[in-house]
C-alpha cells in the first residue's frame, strides 16, 4: 500500500542545537546560506543590527511628499495637470513599495533574524494602518523612526517615539483632539473644539498597562487632557502646539503632570509616558505579549513572570528583555506551538529556498506583487493593514484556517518554481529549511513526491514548516 | 537526526494552543466601511429571462416557445401562479420560501438594437447611458460606488476570476484575484500532504478543508475540474466578504444559448444556483447583510429559433438574492408577449432600467443619496419609484 508508513527505529533522543532552535523560534527559520548565532547572548546582541539603515523612511521625506502631492492635487482640481498628480501619487507608492521590499530583504539576509522579528512584533504592538499613499508611508516611517532605533534601548524611549509619531497621532485621532480650555478653544468657542480619547485609551489599554490593569476611565480622560497639544500637520515638523494644550495639571494613576501654567508641555507628556512605560502592570503586559508571540499562544506563567521580572527590574531595558527571551527554556519546551503568520511564512520559505535579498531587489515590481504581496493579503495579512490598533492576531487557529492554509498550499505549489531556478532537490530543501527538526512523517513523504515541485510544496505546506 | 521526540512533543502540546479558541476580530470596527455586502454577478452571454422565470400565465408563451419554457407541466416550479422557475434553479427554492429570492422579469440597460455582447456588457458594467461613447468609458459603476464610500480601502472591493471586470475598474483601488495561477495538487501530492497533516489536529482539520478549496481552485491545469471554478469564485468571495471586503463581483458564463438551450441553460443555471448557495453557506450570519444581484447584458428573443435555442434580444431578467430582501416576488410589471407588446416585434419589452434596481439597492444599503446615484454612479438615470426590494 502506497501510504504504509515505516517509521524505523526512533532517532536519537536529543534537542535541537541552539542555533537551529533560535533561528526557527526567534528568527525567520533556517537558510542554506546563513548560520544563526549559536549562543543566546549572540542572538540577543544581533538585534542591534536591526537599527534604521540607509533605506529608512523618515518624516522629512514623508512630509515633503505629502506637501507636494497635495499641491499637485490642488492644481489638478483647479484644472491643472492631472497626469503630474497621478504620477506623483505613483511615486509615493513606489517609495513605499521600496520600503516593503527592504523589510523583506533585511529579514531574508539577517543571519539571526531576531532583530527583524522584534521589528515585526513591535510594529504590531504599536500598530497603525496603511492603505493609501500617505498612511502607507507614515506606517513605514513609524517603524524606521520609532521602533528600529529602540529595539535594544529602553521601552519608554520606544513608547515615547511611537506615541508621538505622526503616524500614530493620525491613526488614533490625536490630531483632532484639542483641550477644551486651551488657548485655541477659548479664542474660537464657536468651533466646538474638544478632546478625542482614542490615543489616550489605547496608550493605556494596548500599549502599556493592558486592559486588565488597575486604572479607570478617569485616568484615560486625564491622559487625554494631558495629550492635548500633540498634533500633526505635514507643513511643520512640530508635533506639539501649546495653544491646543490644556492648562493646569492632570492626575494620572494618582500622579500629577503639568502645573499651573496656562498651557501644557511636551515634557509633561514624556514624563507621563515614561511612568506608564515603566509601570509594573506594563512589565507584565509586555512580558505576556512577548511570551505569546515568541513562546506559545498560551505561555507558561513562569515564562511571563521571568520576562516581567527582567523588564521591571531593569526599568524596561529591552536589551535585557531580549536576552531573557533568547535564554528562555520554553523556546525548547513549547516548540512548535505557534503558527507562523503569513509574512514570516513567506520570508521563512524564501530563506529556506536560498533566495537572497539581492535577488529580491532584482525582481520586477509586478512579480514581487504577484509572488509576495498579493499572497500575503490572500493568506490574511495584507501589508501594514491590521484590522485595528491591537495589531495582528496571535492564535494558531487565526492563521491555520482552511482558506488561509489553501493559500499557503497554493503558494507552495506555484511560487517556488517562479522564484528559484532551478528548484532545488526537495531532500536538500528538507535539510536546509528544517534542519534536524523535520518530523518522521515529513521525512517519509518528501522523497515520495512525484516531482521536485510537489516535494518542495509538501515541505513548505507542512505543519512542521508552518509552525515554530 | 532526532526529531521523533520533537515530533511527539509538538503533537502532544497542541492542546495548549488548540485551547485558545479563534477570537474572531469583529468586523464592525470604525475603519470598516459599513457592514452591508453587495455581490454583483455578471451573467455573460445574455441569459434568457423568459426561460428562467417562465411566464406560463401569459397565454402567448406557448405560441412563441415550442420546446422551451414549457411551464409547471414540464418540470418548472410554480412561483406565484403566473411565473414558474426553471428546474435548474430549483436548489434555490428554499430561498424563495424564506423570502430571500426575487426577480424583475422585464428589465434592461439603456443599450438597444445592435445586440452585441461586448457592447452590451460594457454598458452594463459602465452603468452609464448611451450618450457616452463606450470607447471612452473609463470606469465601472462599482468603482464609482467605491469612490463614494467614506472609508473605502484596497480590501473593500474584489473582482474575482480571470474575467476582466470593467465594472470595478477605475481610480478607486479594488483588489482582484483569480485562480489562474492554479495550484495543481495532483492526487499523489494531496495524499502525501494529508499524511503529513495527519498527526496535527489543527492542520489535519484545516488542511482537509484547504485541500477541498485547493481542489476547486484547480481549473486551467485540469480541464475536467474547470467546470467547478464557480465554486472557487463563490468560496473566495464569501471568505473575503467575511473580512474587510464589502463589494465583490465576478462573472458566470454559458448563457449564449443559440442552440440546444434546454441542456445548456440547465448547466448554467445549476452553476448559478450553486454559486448563490456557496455564497450563502460561506457567509453564515453575514448573509443577512448581503445582497446578490445577477445581471446580464440583455435578454433573448421571445420566439424560440429553429435550433431549439434563442437569439440575442432586449428585455431580460434580473435575479436578486440575499438576506436583505423584503420578500420573494416578481418585481415590476409584465409587458406581455402578444405580438404588439414585443420590442421591435421580436424581443421582450423592457419596462424598467436595470440600473434603477441597483440604484435603489445602493440607496438602501450603502446610504447613497438619490442625487449622487442619478448623477455620479449611474449618470442620467431616473430612479423612479422605490421598488421596495430590500428591507
Amino acid at each position: 500500500m502506497l501510504l504504509h508508513m515505516q517509521h524505523g527505529p526512533p532517532d536519537v533522543q536529543m534537542s535541537l542545537p541552539y542555533g537551529q532552535l533560535a533561528a526557527i523560534r526567534l528568527g525567520f527559520g533556517l537558510s542554506p546560506l546563513l548560520t544563526s548565532p549559536d549562543t543566546a547572548a549572540a542572538v540577543a546582541a544581533s538585534a542591534r543590527q536591526s537599527g534604521p539603515d540607509a533605506h529608512a523612511v523618515t518624516m522629512p521625506i514623508v512630509r515633503e511628499m505629502q506637501v507636494e502631492v497635495l499641491r499637485l492635487a490642488k492644481l489638478a482640481r483647479e484644472g491643472g495637470d492631472q497626469e503630474e498628480y497621478r504620477q506623483y501619487r505613483q511615486e509615493m507608492g513606489r517609495r513605499h513599495f521600496h520600503a516593503v521590499v527592504e523589510r523583506f530583504v533585511r529579514a531574508l539576509d539577517a543571519p539571526s533574524g531576531f532583530g527583524e522579528r522584534l521589528v515585526a512584533f513591535w510594529a504590531s504592538h504599536f500598530a497603525v494602518r496603511g492603505g493609501n499613499p500617505h498612511t502607507d508611508l507614515l506606517s513605514a516611517a513609524l517603524v524606521d523612526e520609532a521602533i528600529r532605533p529602540h529595539l535594544t534601548g529602553r521601552f519608554a524611549e520606544m513608547m515615547i517615539a511611537a506615541e508621538t509619531h505622526p503616524a500614530m497621532l493620525l491613526y488614533l485621532d490625536q490630531v483632532s483632539s484639542v483641550g477644551p480650555n486651551s488657548i485655541r478653544a477659548r479664542r474660537r468657542p464657536d468651533k466646538g473644539f474638544g478632546l478625542n480619547e482614542n490615543l489616550a485609551r489605547e496608550m493605556i489599554e494596548l500599549h502599556s498597562l493592558g486592559v486588565g490593569a488597575d486604572y479607570s476611565q478617569k485616568d484615560v480622560e486625564q491622559l487625554a487632557r494631558l495629550l492635548a497639544g500633540l498634533t500633526y500637520n505635514n507643513k511643520s515638523p512640530e508635533i506639539f502646539l501649546e495653544r491646543n494644550s490644556e492648562p493646569g495639571a492632570e492626575i494620572i494613576l494618582g500622579r500629577a503632570y503639568g502645573n499651573d501654567r496656562d498651557h501644557g508641555t511636551l515634557n509633561d507628556i514624556h514624563a507621563a509616558i515614561t511612568d506608564l512605560a515603566t509601570h509594573e502592570a506594563t512589565a507584565r503586559h509586555i512580558a505576556r505579549k512577548l511570551a505569546i508571540h515568541f513562546i506559545s499562544d498560551d505561555p507558561p506563567q513562569s515564562a511571563i513572570n521571568r520576562l516581567a521580572g527582567v523588564f521591571h527590574d531593569t526599568g524596561g531595558d529591552l536589551a535585557a528583555v531580549n536576552l531573557a527571551l533568547a535564554e528562555a527554556p520554553e523556546l525548547d519546551s513549547c516548540f512548535r506551538q505557534k503558527v507562523r503568520p503569513p509574512f514570516e511564512f513567506l520570508v521563512t520559505s524564501l530563506r529556506g529556498l536560498g533566495v537572497t535579498g539581492d535577488a529580491l531587489r532584482r525582481m520586477h515590481r509586478k512579480d514581487v506583487r504577484q509572488s509576495l504581496l498579493e499572497p500575503l493579503g490572500n493568506m490574511g495579512q495584507p501589508w501594514a493593514r491590521p484590522k485595528g490598533p491591537d495589531g495582528w492576531p496571535e492564535a494558531a487557529s487565526d492563521w491555520a484556517t482552511p482558506q488561509g492554509l489553501a493559500m499557503r498550499i497554493n503558494w507552495a505549489m506555484t511560487q517556488p518554481s517562479r522564484l528559484v531556478d532551478p528548484l532545488p532537490d526537495p531532500r536538500r530543501v528538507l535539510a536546509d529549511a528544517l534542519g534536524d527538526s523535520a518530523s518522521p512523517a515529513l521525512r517519509w513523504a518528501v522523497p515520495k513526491a512525484e516531482s521536485r515541485r510537489d516535494g518542495v510544496a509538501l515541505i513548505l505546506a507542512s505543519a512542521d514548516f508552518n509552525r515554530r | 537526526m532526532v526529531s521523533r521526540r520533537l515530533f511527539l512533543r509538538s503533537a502532544a502540546l497542541l492542546g495548549c494552543s488548540a485551547a485558545a479558541s479563534p477570537l474572531l476580530t469583529p468586523l464592525a470596527l470604525a475603519g470598516a466601511p459599513g457592514d452591508n455586502r453587495l455581490v454583483v454577478i455578471i451573467l455573460r452571454g445574455a441569459m434568457d429571462g423568459i426561460d428562467v422565470f417562465q411566464p406560463y400565465g401569459d397565454r402567448n408563451l406557448r405560441r412563441l416557445r415550442q420546446t422551451l419554457s414549457l411551464g409547471p407541466d414540464h418540470g418548472a416550479i410554480d412561483l406565484d401562479g403566473f411565473f414558474a422557475l426553471h428546474p435548474g434553479l430549483s436548489p434555490l427554492l428554499p430561498l424563495w420560501a424564506a423570502g430571500h429570492l426575487a426577480f424583475a422579469p422585464a428589465v434592461s440597460t439603456p443599450y438597444r438594437d445592435k445586440r452585441s455582447h461586448f457592447d452590451g456588457q460594457n454598458l452594463l458594467e459602465a452603468g452609464t447611458g448611451t450618450d457616452i461613447d463606450l470607447d471612452h468609458q473609463q470606469d465601472g459603476w462599482l468603482n464609482r460606488l467605491l469612490q463614494e464610500m467614506p472609508d473605502q480601502a484596497s480590501e473593500t472591493a474584489y473582482s474575482i476570476g480571470v474575467e476582466d471586470m470593467r465594472i470595478l475598474q477605475g481610480p478607486a483601488p479594488a483588489k482582484s484575484w483569480a485562480p489562474e495561477a492554479n495550484l495543481i495538487l495532483g492526487p499523489q501530492a494531496a495524499l502525501l500532504l494529508s499524511h503529513v497533516y495527519h498527526d496535527d489536529p489543527l492542520f489535519r482539520e484545516a488542511g482537509g478543508q484547504a485541500m477541498e478549496i485547493a481542489e476547486q481552485l484547480q481549473g486551467s491545469g485540469q480541464p475536467e475540474l474547470a467546470r467547478d471554478e464557480h465554486l472557487a469564485l463563490a468560496q473566495f468571495a464569501a471568505d473575503r466578504l467575511n473580512r474587510d471586503t464589502r463589494i465583490a463581483s465576478f462573472s458566470l458564463g454559458g448563457w449564449d444559448t443559440h442552440a440546444r438551450q434546454a441542456g445548456n441553460i440547465s448547466r448554467a443555471l445549476q452553476r448559478l444556483a450553486e454559486t448563490i448557495l456557496v455564497l450563502k453557506e460561506g457567509l453564515g450570519t453575514h448573509w443577512d447583510r448581503t445582497t446578490i444581484m445577477a445581471v446580464t447584458e440583455f435578454g433573448r428573443t421571445a420566439q424560440e429559433n429553429g435550433s431549439a435555442g434563442t437569439d440575442h434580444g432586449t428585455g431580460g431578467a434580473l435575479l436578486v438574492a440575499g438576506g436583505t430582501l423584503r420578500s420573494s416576488r416578481a418585481m415590476g410589471d409584465w409587458p406581455g408577449l402578444a405580438e404588439g407588446d414585443l420590442y421591435d416585434g421580436r424581443d421582450l419589452m423592457p419596462l424598467r432600467d436595470i440600473r434603477a434596481y441597483a440604484a435603489w439597492a445602493l440607496h438602501a444599503k450603502f446610504g447613497l443619496p438619490k442625487g449622487t446615484l442619478e448623477r455620479r454612479i449611474f449618470p442620467g438615470l431616473e430612479m423612479g419609484s422605490d421598488p421596495r426590494m430590500l428591507a
